[in-house]
């Protein structure tokens, strides 16, 4: 399995961001592939970022935001949650594998779950191949 | 003005609703007229051919209209040849800027689309199974052709560039008379920029809760149009019925909303929106008063891409970046 997915995820800077940084102090070990970039709330995810990023060459997209309860503007993730349910539906009716994209909620305390998500997204993803609409910008 | 507006209107792939929506101007086109001059107009009202328009002048059309959007060879045919011969290029209504109704057509292959068409609807009669085909020889010596097929819908203004947009299926006629007049005018905001009033559908609307001073409640149920009938007064989103308003151009005056109809946004997207469909998702969803409501609208409505794309699957971005074998796997 040669193929390195190159996978953009979107942390939310209170939780999965944290997690990540905690990933890294405990020294966790998980693959290269994932570029994060931090955002202040998961709920500022807009699909169209979503989008973007795929057509823009990026083999998968995630998603890292709060879990329930835990959202420091009270009720961003339940947005974020709602929207990705209605958009996931979206890709796939319009013939795009939903496998590529990811909603996970972790925590700055689950630095163990951001480094398994990495890499339990990586193997999917090298098992479904490089993304069809690889290459050139929207 | 000493010399007319040198004016020609192109259809491509539509129907020629937008024409209508020109037309119904009635006496603004009149006045209009005074200052336009109609040099090719075709197929649909003047008795001009494509030879005609091909041996103009480049650049010798002072403003053009397209619409309709590019669904084959003959249609991507006139419109790089209009777009070379006039100054000015708009695109004309939802077809020529988003892709329309035809782009849905994009969702399925090519081969599903004419069997659809030319074989298993109920009213077609063909036994035996003629499709069109781009070439034919007829009786061994006339060599026949139609226009081929391409491989998707694209709009105006992914083949050629296009100065002007305006939306709408079709373009409402107090819209476009206000379009026309601020275009003889001279009026006009820089190129490549839709002429609207850059309002929401929701902001032109009487429904609007925020004009009555009324707060905006989550949405617990959906229904779809076929289902019930929504009270005439309140916004059809607080009912639960689907409703674009919030990311779609009010240059219509909210005439859907009037009759009681959801908007669907065919008048296109507000100025910063990069996928209509991804948009408005993001809107509705948040409007929704939690997962559940979310799952039951995805249940409700058969297909998620039909409904948010129904007029800009092509201005999409996975419509322009999937390969079409992608697409039809749906």
């Amino acid at each position: 399995m040669s193929f390195s997915p190159n996978i953009v995820g979107f942390a939310c800077q209170w939780c999965t961001y944290a997690g990540a940084d905690l990933a890294g102090n405990l020294r966790c070990k998980y693959p290269p592939t994932i570029k994060l970039i931090r955002v202040p709330c998961s709920g500022r995810v807009e699909p169209e970022f979503v989008l973007e990023a795929l057509a823009r060459g990026a083999d998968g997209v995630l998603i890292g935001g709060c879990h329930f309860g835990d959202c420091h503007y009270k009720e961003g993730n339940y947005k974020t949650s709602r929207r990705m349910i209605m958009f996931k539906k979206l890709i796939e009716d319009a013939g795009f594998d939903p496998r590529r994209f990811r909603l996970e909620w972790i925590s700055g305390a689950e630095g163990k779950r951001f480094a398994e998500v990495a890499e339990e997204f990586t193997k999917e993803l090298q098992e479904l191949g490089p993304n069809p609409i690889k290459g050139g910008t929207a | 003005m000493a010399d007319k507006i040198k004016f020609a209107f192109l259809l491509a792939g539509g129907c020629a609703g937008c024409e209508m929506a020109l037309v119904d101007m009635a006496e603004k086109l009149v006045d209009a007229l005074e200052h336009l001059e109609v040099v090719f107009w075709a197929p649909t009202v003047a008795d001009v051919k494509y030879q005609d328009l091909e041996a103009m002048e480049d650049k010798s059309i002072d403003l053009a209209f397209v619409d309709g959007m590019i669904r084959n060879s003959e249609n991507a045919h006139t419109v790089k040849v209009l777009r070379a011969k006039s100054k000015t290029l708009v695109a004309f209504g939802a077809c020529a800027t988003l892709g329309g109704i035809a782009a849905m057509g994009d969702m399925h292959s090519k081969e599903e689309l004419f069997n659809e068409a030319f074989k298993d609807t109920f009213s077609t009669d063909n036994p035996e199974g003629v499709l069109p085909t781009p070439q034919y020889l007829l009786d061994g010596k006339y060599d026949l052709t139609l226009p081929a097929f391409t491989d998707r819908v694209y709009t105006v203004d992914q083949l050629v560039e296009v100065d002007y947009f305006v939306g709408g299926c079709p373009p409402h006629h107090d819209f476009v008379a206000a379009a026309v007049q601020a275009i003889v005018a001279g009026n006009l905001p820089p190129k490549g920029s839709w002429l609207t009033s850059g309002k929401a559908v929701c902001d032109v609307c009487k429904r609007n809760p925020a004009a009555k001073g009324q707060e905006r409640l989550e949405v617990g149920e959906v229904f779809r149009t076929v289902d019930g009938r929504p009270d005439p007064d309140k916004c059809l989103l607080q009912q639960g019925y689907i409703c674009f308003g919030p990311v779609t151009q009010g240059d219509c005056g909210a005439s859907c909303l009037n009759v009681n109809i959801p908007c669907r946004g065919c008048g296109g997207p507000m100025p910063g929106v990069k996928d209509y469909g991804a948009r408005c998702i993001s809107a509705i969803a948040s409007s929704l008063k939690d997962d559940a409501t979310a799952q039951k609208m995805v249940d409700k409505f058969n297909n998620m891409a039909k409904l948010v794309y129904r007029y800009s699957f092509s201005s999409g971005i996975l419509n322009q970046k999937l390969p079409p074998k992608e697409k039809s796997k749906a």
